[in-house]
C-alpha cells in the first residue's frame, strides 16, 4: 500500500474495480439513508412544534432545504468529476457525471416545486423573480442542458468531454445561488443556517432539517452508485467480466 | 405526540394540501428514480444475455 | 506573427460575411421585427410600452444573438478550416477570439446601433436610450464570447439549434438581468453605475475565458 504509486490512487478508476466497490458500498448508504430519513421525518412531523408565524405549513422546510442543498452539491460534484475526467482522461469520471445529472435535475425541480408550494400560502405567490429563485431555475436549465447535450452526442467519449465542459462552466452559478440571498435583499429569506453563527431556528427543527439533508445526500450516493454500475456494464459490455456477470444474472 | 388526532395530522393546520403536496411529490420522485434505475439495470442485463446467446 | 494571424482570421470572416450578406442581415432583421411587433401587439399605450421597452429590446437582442451563434463555427467546421486552425502554430484561442470579434461586428454591433432607433418606438427618454446603447455595447460581446462555447459544443450534433439555445440560455440570463436592469434603473432615477459595472465585470473574464473554453470545446468536437 505504497501511496506514492499511481495505481494506489487510480486503482478504483478502473471500471471493473469500481463496479465491485460500488456494489459493496451502495447497500450501506441506502440503509443509512433510510434510517436517517425515518428519524428526520419523525423529528420533523412528530416532535417539532408548530411555528409561531407559519403554523404547520413551515414543515415543507424538511424537504425544501435538503432538496435545494442537494441540487447545488450534486452540481458541484459533477463539476468535480468533470475536472478529474478532463485532467486524467479517466473513463469513469464521465460515467459518474452522467449518473449524477438526473438526480441533480430532480432535486432542482423539487426545490422549485416545494418552494412554490411553500411560497403560495406564506407569501401569497407561487413564484417571484428574485435572485435565488431565478438562479435555482437557471441551475435546473443547466442540468437539462447537460442531459440534452450528452444524450444528443452519439460518440460517448466526445459526449463525456463536452458535458464535462458545460458542467464546469455552469458551476459558477452555484455560488451565485448560495450568496444571492446575501447580495440581494429580495423575497426569499436570508440564511438561517451558517457555519459561523448559531442558527436562528429552534433546535428540533434544525436537527430534523439536517437529518433530512444527510438522508438526501446518502440517498443520492446510493442511487448514483447503482446507476453508474449499470453504465459501466453498458460501456464495458464487450469485456469478458461483463459477459460473465450477464450470464450469472440469468 | 404533538397531534391530538390523525385528522389534525393530515390537515396540517389548514396547510395540508401544500405540505402533503410537497412531501408526496418528493417521495414519488425518489421512488420513480429508484424504480427507473433498477429497471434500466434489468433491461441491460436481459439485453446483454440475449446478445451473448446470439454469439455462442 | 501572432497578431497578423489574428487580424487575418478576423478579416476573412468579415469578408465571408460580406459576401453572404443575407445571413448576417437575417439576425438583425429578426431583432427589428421583434422590436416592431411588440408595440403592434400590445397596443400604443405609451406608459405600458415604456415599461416593457428595456426587457423587449434586450430579449430581442438575445434571441437574435442565439440565432446568429449557429453560424459561428458551422461553415469552417464543414470545409475543414477549423482543423487547420487547430493545427496551426498560433494558439487556437487567439484564432477563435478573432472569429468571435468578427461575429460580434456582424451580428452584435448592428444591434447596438439599431437599438436607440428602435427604442424611440417605445418612447424611451434620451438618457434611457444612451444607457440602453451602452448596456448593449457591453452585453452583446458577452453573448458572442460565451455563446461561442455553446456553439462549439454543439457542432455537428443532432438538433443543434435548439440544443444550443438550451445550453446558452442559463449563461445569458445574468447578462439579460443586468442589461435590462440598467435601463430600468435609469428610467426610475436610480444610478446605472452598479449595473454597468457588473456588465463590465462579466465582460472582462468573458474576453479571457470565452475563447479559451471555446477552443477547448472545438478540440473536443474535432476529435
Amino acid at each position: 500500500m505504497n501511496i506514492l504509486r499511481a495505481n494506489f490512487w487510480f486503482h478504483y478508476a478502473g471500471p471493473q474495480a469500481f463496479y465491485g466497490l460500488a456494489g459493496r458500498l451502495w447497500p450501506w448508504f441506502a440503509a443509512l439513508a433510510a434510517v436517517l430519513g425515518v428519524w428526520g421525518l419523525w423529528l420533523g412531523f412528530m416532535v417539532a412544534p408548530a411555528d409561531a408565524q407559519q403554523g404547520e405549513g413551515y414543515r415543507i422546510i424538511f424537504v425544501h432545504v435538503p432538496a435545494s442543498w442537494m441540487s447545488m452539491v450534486i452540481y458541484l460534484a459533477m463539476a468535480f468529476w468533470s475536472v478529474l475526467g478532463l485532467t486524467f482522461n479517466t473513463r469513469l469520471s464521465g460515467m459518474m457525471t452522467r449518473a449524477l445529472a438526473p438526480t441533480g435535475a430532480m432535486f432542482a425541480f423539487l426545490s422549485l416545486w416545494t418552494g412554490a408550494l411553500w411560497g403560495k400560502p406564506m407569501w401569497g405567490t407561487w413564484w417571484v423573480w428574485d435572485a435565488r429563485l431565478t438562479s435555482e431555475l437557471i441551475l435546473f436549465f443547466l442540468y437539462l442542458g447537460y442531459i440534452a447535450l450528452t444524450s444528443a452526442i452519439d460518440d460517448q467519449r466526445r459526449g463525456d468531454r463536452a458535458g464535462a465542459l458545460i458542467a464546469i462552466v455552469g458551476a459558477i452559478n452555484v455560488p451565485i445561488i448560495y450568496f444571492s440571498v446575501k447580495w440581494w435583499n429580495t423575497l426569499h429569506q436570508g440564511a438561517s443556517v451558517s457555519l459561523t453563527k448559531s442558527p436562528s431556528m429552534a433546535q428540533v427543527m434544525l436537527w430534523g432539517m439536517l437529518l433530512m439533508a444527510l438522508c438526501f445526500w446518502l440517498y443520492t450516493i446510493a442511487l448514483v452508485l447503482c446507476r453508474v454500475r449499470t453504465t459501466i456494464l453498458q460501456r464495458e459490455s464487450h469485456t469478458a467480466w461483463v459477459q460473465a456477470i450477464a450470464q450469472e444474472a440469468a | 405526540m404533538i397531534w391530538d388526532s390523525w385528522t389534525q395530522f393530515w390537515a396540517m393546520g389548514g396547510y395540508g394540501i401544500y405540505v402533503w403536496g410537497s412531501m408526496g411529490v418528493t417521495i414519488a420522485c425518489m421512488a420513480i428514480e429508484v424504480w427507473q434505475a433498477r429497471l434500466a439495470r434489468k433491461q441491460l442485463l436481459t439485453q446483454l444475455r440475449a446478445e451473448n446467446e446470439g454469439n455462442l | 506573427m501572432i497578431w497578423q494571424a489574428f487580424w487575418a482570421v478576423a478579416q476573412r470572416d468579415l469578408l465571408l460575411a460580406w459576401r453572404r450578406k443575407s445571413e448576417g442581415l437575417s439576425a438583425v432583421f429578426f431583432f427589428v421585427v421583434v422590436a416592431a411587433l411588440f408595440p403592434l401587439g400590445i397596443g400604443p399605450e405609451m406608459n405600458v410600452l415604456r415599461n416593457i421597452a428595456p426587457g423587449v429590446l434586450w430579449v430581442g437582442a438575445l434571441l437574435s444573438s442565439m440565432l446568429a451563434l449557429q453560424r459561428l463555427f458551422e461553415a469552417d467546421y464543414r470545409d475543414g478550416t477549423l482543423e487547420q486552425m487547430a493545427l496551426s502554430p498560433v494558439a487556437m484561442p487567439l484564432l477563435v477570439g478573432a472569429k468571435m470579434l468578427a461575429h460580434w461586428l456582424v451580428s452584435g454591433l448592428p444591434l447596438v446601433l439599431l437599438a436607440p432607433v428602435l427604442g424611440l418606438q417605445f418612447d424611451l427618454s434620451g438618457d434611457a436610450l444612451v444607457t440602453l446603447t451602452l448596456a448593449l455595447l457591453l452585453g452583446t460581446p458577452i453573448l458572442s464570447l460565451v455563446g461561442g462555447v455553446g456553439a462549439a459544443l454543439t457542432l455537428g450534433v443532432r438538433g443543434g439549434g435548439v440544443l444550443l439555445s438550451l445550453l446558452v440560455l442559463p449563461l445569458f440570463v445574468p447578462v439579460l438581468v443586468f442589461g435590462a436592469g440598467a435601463v430600468e434603473a435609469q428610467v426610475s432615477g436610480l444610478g446605472v453605475q452598479a449595473h454597468l459595472s457588473i456588465l463590465m465585470a462579466m465582460l472582462l473574464p468573458a474576453v479571457f475565458f470565452g475563447p479559451l473554453a471555446s477552443a477547448f470545446a472545438l478540440r473536443i468536437a474535432l476529435e
